[in-house]
C-alpha cells in the first residue's frame, strides 16, 4: 500500500488533487482500461474489415448447419445429420469425461506413488522415484503415442480377438464388454440402491455423532442391510424387473452388440493419468513430508499404528499443503486433453478447432469457442478445488 | 502436431486482427525476395523434403514455376508444410502467398473460405485401400468397417455421405495429420484407409509392406486438386492461374525444358508470343516482364514433363495420365489460349 503523504500533523502544503496517490492511481487505472478497450475495439474493427475484404464468412450462424461427419467416441448423442452445435456439445462431453476420468485415475495413481515415495522401504521408494522421473520428464505427446501404439501393436485383429471370459473380447479395435440391458424396473432398482446407500450412510453418521457426544455406540448393521439389500430387492420384485445382457459377437469386420472401450479412449486416459500422476506423487510426498515430524512422534507415543497415524494425523494436515498445487495439476490435465487429438480422440481441438474449423473456414469463431471452453473448465476446476481447500483449512484438528 | 494448428491459428488471429492483409502480393513477394508457398508435409511425389531440406514434387513445381516467373529464380521459395486443418488459415492470414497442396476445389472453399483457385493441376477422386488378405474387392462390402481418415478434408465428408447414401455403417478414426492416419492404418487399427487416390498411391510407398495393400476399384468423389490464393488480389490470382496454364499450354505446343530455346525461333506465332518473342505483350498484360512464361517453363518443364518426373508410370507412384492427359489426348487438361 502506498503511504498517503497528506496525513499527519505536519501536513505539507496542499498539492494539486491529481498528485494525491489514491486519486492518481485511480486515474491511471481508468486510463489503462480505456486504452485497453480502445485497442480491443481497434483489433475487432480491423478483423471485421479484413474478413470482409477477403469475403470470408464470419459470425456463429454456421453452428446451425449440418455437420456431415461422424464421431466414433461420443458421450452425448451425435450423428452426421446433426448440426455443428451438436458436434460441439459432443466434443465438450467427450473432453469433460476424459478430464474427469483422468483426474480420478491420476489422483489414485499419484496417491499410491506419493505414499510409496515416503515409504521406509528402500526398494519401494526407489521404484516410485524412478516412475516419477520417467513420466515427468518425457513430453506428454510422446507418451500418448507410446500408449496408443503400445495398445495397438501387440493386440490381434478383431477376427483373432483374445477372449477374456464372461463375454469380453480384446483386440486392436478395443475392449468389447457385455452390456447389461436394464428395463424400467431394473433401473428403478438402481435408484433404490443409491437411495439405500445414502440412507445407511446418514444413519451411520448419526450413530457416530451419538457416540462422540455420549460415548455409547449404537448398532448400525440393520440400516446397511435395509439400505443395500432389502430396499433394492423389494423394488426388484415389486416392479417385476428383469435384466438381459447384450454380449458382443463377431459379425463381419468387427464385434456388434455389447459396449466398447476404444483404443483412442484408453490410450488418452492412460497417457494423461500416468503423466499427471507423477506430478501428483511429488505433491503428495511434499505434503506428507511437510507435516512436522513431531506430529508423528506424538501419535506414536499415544500408541497409534502406522496406518492410523497416516490416516488420522498426517494426511488431514498434509491435505492443506497438497490441495493448492494439486489444483494446477488438475487444470493441466484438463488442458492437456487437447493433445489427445493427435491419437484420434475426438475432443474439442479435434472436432471444433480441427474438423469444424476447416470445413466452415471460420477459424476465429472456432478458436474462440475452444478458448472459451478451456477457460471455463479451468475456472471451474479452480472453484471446486478452492471450495475443498476452504473445507480443509477451516476444519480444526 | 496440434500445437502447430493452434500456433497457426493464433498467428492467423493476430494477422487477421492486425494490419490489413495486403492486396499487393506481387510487390510484397518481390520486396521479400522469396515466395511463401504452402505445401503438404511430406507426400511422396507431391511435396517431399529430402535429407538436406530441399523440397521436390508435383505440387512443389507449381511454387517453383511461380517463383521463376515472378522472381526470376525457381529456388526463391520458402516452403511451409501445412496439415489439412492448418492450410486455409495460413493462406487467409497471409502467412503464405499461395497454397499448392493436394487441395480440392469446392464451392465452400471458393466462397465462404475466401479463396480463389487456379486451374486444376490434378484431377483426382477418393479411393479406398484395404489389406489384400481381407478378400474385399468392392466398397459395397465395407459395411461395419473401421476407416482411418484425415480430419478437415473433403475425404471425411465424402465418406459419411457415401455410407449414408448406401445405407452402410462404419467407424471413423480421424487424425489431423496424414502420417498419423497412415501409422494407425499400418498398425492395423483400421480395415480401410481412404483418401484421394493419388494420396493413397503415395502413402502406400511408405507402408511397412506396400505389397500387402490393394486399392478398391471404386472412386466415390471428384477431387480436382488445384493451387489456391486469397480473395482480394486479382493480379496475383492471374499470375498463379496463368503460370499453371503456361505449363499445360507448353505441353500442347510441344515446348519442353530442353527444346525451349529452339522453340523461341518457332514459325508458330502463338509459340513465340507466349514465350515473349519480339513484340509480345504477355508481360505487359499481366504486369511482369516478357520472359515470365519462358522462365517458368525452362525452370520446371511442361505439364507432361512434371507429371512424368514425379507421379507418372515410371515413378514409384505409377499413376497413369488418365483424366490428366491433354484434351487433345482425350483428357481434361485444357489451357486457355495465350492471346
Ligand atoms: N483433397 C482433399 C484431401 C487432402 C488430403 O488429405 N491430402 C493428403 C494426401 S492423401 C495430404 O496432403 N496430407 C498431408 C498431411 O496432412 O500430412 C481435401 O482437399 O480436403
Amino acid at each position: 500500500m502506498p503511504v498517503s503523504r497528506d496525513l499527519g500533523p505536519m501536513a505539507p502544503p496542499r498539492t494539486p488533487f491529481w498528485t494525491r496517490s489514491r486519486i492518481r492511481s485511480a486515474l491511471i487505472q481508468v486510463g489503462f482500461v480505456a486504452l485497453l478497450a480502445l485497442l480491443i475495439q481497434f483489433l475487432l474493427a480491423n478483423t471485421m474489415a479484413n474478413l470482409d475484404r477477403q469475403g470470408i464468412a464470419s459470425g456463429f450462424g454456421f453452428l446451425e448447419n449440418r455437420a456431415g461427419f461422424d464421431i466414433a467416441i461420443r458421450f452425448s448423442p451425435f450423428e452426421r445429420n446433426d448440426t455443428y452445435l451438436q458436434a460441439l456439445w459432443t466434443a465438450v462431453a467427450n473432453t469433460v469425461v476424459l478430464a474427469v476420468l483422468g483426474i480420478g485415475l491420476a489422483s489414485l495413481i499419484g496417491l499410491v506413488i506419493g505414499l510409496a515415495r515416503v515409504s521406509p522401504n528402500w526398494l519401494i521408494s526407489r521404484l516410485a522415484a524412478v516412475y516419477i522421473e520417467i513420466f515427468r520428464n518425457i513430453p506428454l505427446l510422446l507418451q500418448l503415442f507410446f500408449w496408443y501404439f503400445a495398445i495397438l501393436r501387440p493386440l490381434p485383429g478383431p477376427r483373432q480377438s483374445i477372449e477374456i471370459g464372461g463375454g469380453a473380447f480384446l483386440s486392436n479395435r478395443g475392449l468389447y464388454l457385455p452390456k447389461p440391458l436394464l428395463d424400467s424396473g431394473a433401473q428403478l432398482t438402481l435408484v433404490a440402491f443409491a437411495t439405500g446407500l445414502i440412507f445407511a450412510l446418514t444413519m451411520a453418521h448419526f450413530a457416530r455423532r451419538h457416540r462422540a457426544a455420549t460415548g455409547h455406540s449404537r448398532p448400525v448393521l440393520q440400516w446397511w442391510i435395509i439400505g443395500l439389500v432389502a430396499l433394492p430387492l423389494a423394488t426388484w420384485f415389486a416392479t417385476n424387473a428383469s435384466m438381459a445382457l447384450s454380449v458382443p459377437a463377431l459379425e463381419g469386420f468387427n464385434f456388434q452388440g455389447g459396449m466398447v472401450i476404444l483404443p483412442e479412449m484408453l490410450a488418452a486416459l492412460l497417457g494423461l493419468s500416468f503423466y499427471i500422476a507423477a506430478a501428483v506423487g511429488e505433491i503428495v510426498r511434499a505434503g506428507i513430508e511437510g507435516v512436522d515430524h513431531g506430529q508423528t512422534e506424538a501419535a506414536q507415543a499415544l500408541g497409534h499404528s502406522r496406518g492410523q497415524i497416516m490416516r488420522l494425523v498426517v494426511i488431514p494436515q498434509a491435505l492443506r499443503i497438497i490441495i493448492p498445487p494439486l489444483t494446477t495439476q488438475y487444470q493441466s490435465l484438463a488442458k492437456n486433453t487437447s493433445l489427445a487429438s493427435a491419437i484420434a480422440f475426438p475432443e474439442i481441438i479435434s472436432i471444433v478447432a480441427g474438423t469444424t474449423m476447416t470445413q466452415t473456414g471460420q477459424a476465429l469463431e472456432t478458436i474462440a469457442l475452444a478458448m472459451a471452453f478451456y477457460l471455463t473448465v479451468s475456472l471451474l476446476i479452480a472453484a471446486i478445488m478452492n471450495f475443498f481447500n476452504w473445507r480443509v483449512t477451516r476444519r480444526s484438528f | 502436431m496440434k500445437l502447430c494448428t493452434i500456433l497457426t491459428s493464433a498467428a492467423a488471429l493476430m494477422a487477421l486482427s492486425g494490419a490489413a492483409v495486403s492486396a499487393q502480393t506481387l510487390e510484397e513477394v518481390r520486396e521479400r525476395g522469396y515466395l511463401n508457398c504452402g505445401v503438404s508435409p511430406g507426400v511422396a511425389g507431391f511435396s517431399n523434403p529430402d535429407d538436406a531440406g530441399n523440397w521436390s514434387g508435383f505440387d512443389v513445381e507449381v511454387c517453383r514455376a511461380v517463383a521463376a516467373a515472378v522472381l526470376e529464380d525457381p529456388d526463391a521459395v520458402r516452403y511451409t508444410p501445412l496439415s489439412n486443418t492448418e492450410r486455409f488459415t495460413a493462406l487467409q492470414s497471409g502467412e503464405i502467398d499461395m497454397l499448392s497442396r493436394t487441395t480440392t476445389r469446392t464451392l465452400n472453399r471458393d466462397t465462404a473460405l475466401g479463396l480463389n483457385f487456379a486451374p486444376v493441376m490434378f484431377y483426382d477422386g477418393q479411393g479406398f485401400m484395404v489389406r489384400d488378405s481381407m478378400d474385399v474387392d468392392s466398397v459395397s462390402q465395407l459395411n461395419g468397417a473401421t476407416v482411418c481418415v484425415s480430419a478437415g478434408s473433403t475425404t471425411e465428408l465424402n465418406l459419411a455421405d457415401y455410407f449414408e447414401a448406401n445405407g452402410m455403417t462404419y467407424n471413423p478414426v480421424r487424425f489431423d495429420r496424414a502420417d498419423e492416419v497412415l501409422a494407425a492404418y499400418d498398425a492395423n487399427r483400421c480395415d480401410v484407409y481412404t483418401s484421394d487416390r493419388s494420396g493413397l498411391a503415395a502413402r502406400r510407398l511408405v507402408m511397412s509392406d506396400p505389397s500387402e495393400h490393394v486399392m478398391l476399384p471404386e472412386t466415390i468423389s471428384k477431387e480436382p486438386l488445384a493451387p489456391a490464393v486469397r480473395h482480394g488480389d486479382d493480379q496475383w490470382f492471374d499470375i498463379v492461374t496463368w503460370t499453371v496454364y503456361a505449363l499445360i499450354e507448353a505441353e500442347e505446343f510441344g515446348i519442353t525444358q530442353d527444346n525451349i530455346d529452339e522453340m523461341l525461333a518457332s514459325e508458330n506465332p502463338n509459340i513465340t508470343r507466349m514465350l515473349g518473342g519480339e513484340g509480345s505483350p504477355v508481360g505487359e498484360w499481366i504486369g511482369l516482364d516478357n520472359q515470365w512464361v519462358y522462365r517458368a517453363i525452362s525452370s520446371v518443364g511442361n505439364y507432361g514433363e512434371i507429371f512424368e518426373r514425379h507421379v507418372g508410370p515410371d515413378t514409384p507412384l505409377q499413376i497413369e495420365r488418365g483424366m490428366n492427359a491433354l484434351h487433345t489426348d482425350g483428357g481434361l487438361q485444357y489451357a486457355m489460349p495465350f492471346k
